[in-house]
């Protein structure tokens, strides 16, 4: 059974030499058979699982990860939590991601670190303004906090911004959402694990899925490195790999894989207490509670499957830095990495049924799955649990691509890809 | 900073090409009688492949489309393929 975390158990450990800690989840052999099984056992599979015992009260379920817990695109982020989006189909998606988000910690019993410092969306020119303010209207229509600020408003929130009057991407204002913010990625992972495997949740590490059992055209279960493993519904949540799991269930999806790189500077003292984001350069940073820089971009424009970026988009990334945190020339770049993200025609997701029976996706979130993780994992859970859609999720459908209801997010709010 | 090759130009630095689709998909014809389905299947869908690939890709500053193979986990290139076997 596993120990409530609290002030008063640290406390204890600290007199008894933290002798008494045990593993936050268990580390079983897998069973014959599951009502339900998750392939993937990053951010989206493990809180589906999660979900799936606490709203639908099915514990008899597995998640089977390849790899070890949160060890892809969940621990390789920049740990970004808004719902700036235009359409209502997404705001409302992302929406409930922040607010399952919001009280996540005090839920899982685990400290996420949710920190809502706000995230804002810079304009370089009047013309931005305009559609800046189209947006702000779009997500106060749709119901998500946002506030259109002034040059002098932005440069309050982070006054070491380019203020030259030579700036290419000078600051005319922009978009505001004060209730977006950062989070503790690895501690999401390990919070839906932990609070998963306390009701029962099998979360089977190190085994690769290389197959599908079907029968009579349905899936009724999956092939693995430690065996077949029969289950009522399968959920596919594995991002980047998505399109290998569908041609090993034997169906294509309007995916394309690419690196997305991130990199953090060496720690400095604190001089960012919000996120920004430039979208004249593609650029947005924040600084982590350990005072390191942490910096994004686009994807790298090369499909790939390869973990690693690629020197021109990091060179573009660090100028759009420089031309937005001019002091930050002197920075020490400390690490980067790259994690392989599943791209959609219209930078939306896939959240519904397979084209194979009794297999359900959840994945195409591109560049922007970590703010997701909850509401994918709710979502997820209500098709595997009712085996249809819950309201969000409808508009989601891999049908969207036959109907031509695409969800252009892309020329939306502008995301970066 | 990768090297492709371009078939007109030679090799060039890789930001100066694009990619632009995956290899081999044929347009279905006629187009009354294409379904919906297999329409967006045409326009959507992708193999995606993890390993070995074959690309259309556009080197941006001749305009030329060209066929590539690659590892798309190496990044390894095979070659580059005309698209036009005869010039007009």
């Amino acid at each position: 059974m596993t120990r409530r975390y609290s002030a008063f158990g640290l406390i204890r450990e600290g007199l008894r030499h933290h002798k008494g800690w045990h593993p936050a989840w268990r580390s079983p052999e897998p069973k014959r058979a599951y009502d339900v099984v998750i392939i993937g056992g990053g951010g989206h599979g493990l809180a589906t699982a999660y979900y799936l015992a606490t709203v639908h009260g099915i514990r008899n379920v597995a998640v089977i990860e390849k790899g070890w817990l949160g060890g892809g695109n969940t621990g390789r982020n920049t740990t970004t939590i808004r719902s700036n989006y235009f359409y209502p189909e997404s705001v409302a998606l992302y929406d409930f991601s922040l607010k399952l988000y919001e009280g996540l910690s005090q839920e899982l019993n685990y400290n996420i670190m949710l920190s809502q410092r706000g995230v804002a969306t810079v304009a370089h020119s009047d013309a931005e303004m305009e559609i800046s303010a189209r947006i702000v209207n779009a997500m106060q229509i749709n119901g998500a906090d946002a506030e259109l600020m002034t040059r002098d408003q932005i440069l309050a929130k982070a006054p070491l911004l380019n203020q030259s009057d030579q700036a290419r991407y000078p600051v005319f204002g922009g978009v505001w959402q004060g209730r977006a913010g950062v989070a503790r990625h690895d501690a999401v992972a390990w919070g839906y694990a932990r609070a998963a495997d306390s009701l029962g949740v099998d979360i089977i590490q190190g085994c690769e899925v290389t197959g599908f059992l079907t029968e009579a055209g349905a899936c009724v279960g999956i092939e693995t490195s430690k065996g077949v493993i029969r289950a009522g519904a399968v959920g596919l949540a594995v991002a980047g790999h998505s399109s290998v799991m569908a041609a090993r269930a034997g169906f294509e999806l309007p995916l394309h894989s690419y690196t997305l790189q991130a990199m953090v500077s060496e720690p400095v003292k604190p001089c960012l207490d919000t996120v920004i984001l430039y979208p004249g350069t593609g650029t947005y940073v924040s600084q982590s509670d350990k005072g390191e820089m942490i910096i994004g971009g686009g994807i790298d424009r090369v499909p790939t499957y390869a973990q690693r970026g690629n020197p021109p988009v990091q060179e573009t990334v660090i100028s759009g830095l420089l031309e937005m945190f001019p002091s930050f020339g002197q920075l020490k770049m400390l690490r980067q990495w790259g994690g392989i993200v599943d791209v959609t025609p219209d930078s939306s997701p896939l959240i519904g049924p397979s084209p194979l029976s009794g297999l359900y996706l959840n994945c195409g979130w591109g560049t922007g799955g970590f703010k997701a993780i909850p509401a994918g994992g709710w979502l997820l859970a209500h098709l595997l649990a009712k085996g249809e859609h819950h309201d969000i999720s409808r508009p989601f459908d891999l049908d969207r691509f036959t109907r031509g209801r695409l969800i252009d997010e892309a020329a939306g709010s502008g995301i970066a890809h | 900073m990768q090297i492709f090759t371009c078939p007109f130009c030679g090799p060039r630095v890789e930001t100066e090409f694009s990619f632009a689709a995956e290899a081999g998909k044929t347009r279905p014809e006629p187009a009354a009688e294409v379904s919906d389905d297999t329409w967006a299947q045409y326009l959507y869908a992708n193999a995606n492949p993890k390993g070995a690939t074959r690309e259309i890709w556009v080197h941006v500053t001749c305009g030329e489309y060209f066929m590539m193979e690659r590892n798309s986990v190496t990044h390894a290139v095979a070659g580059s393929i005309l698209l036009r076997s005869e010039t007009p």
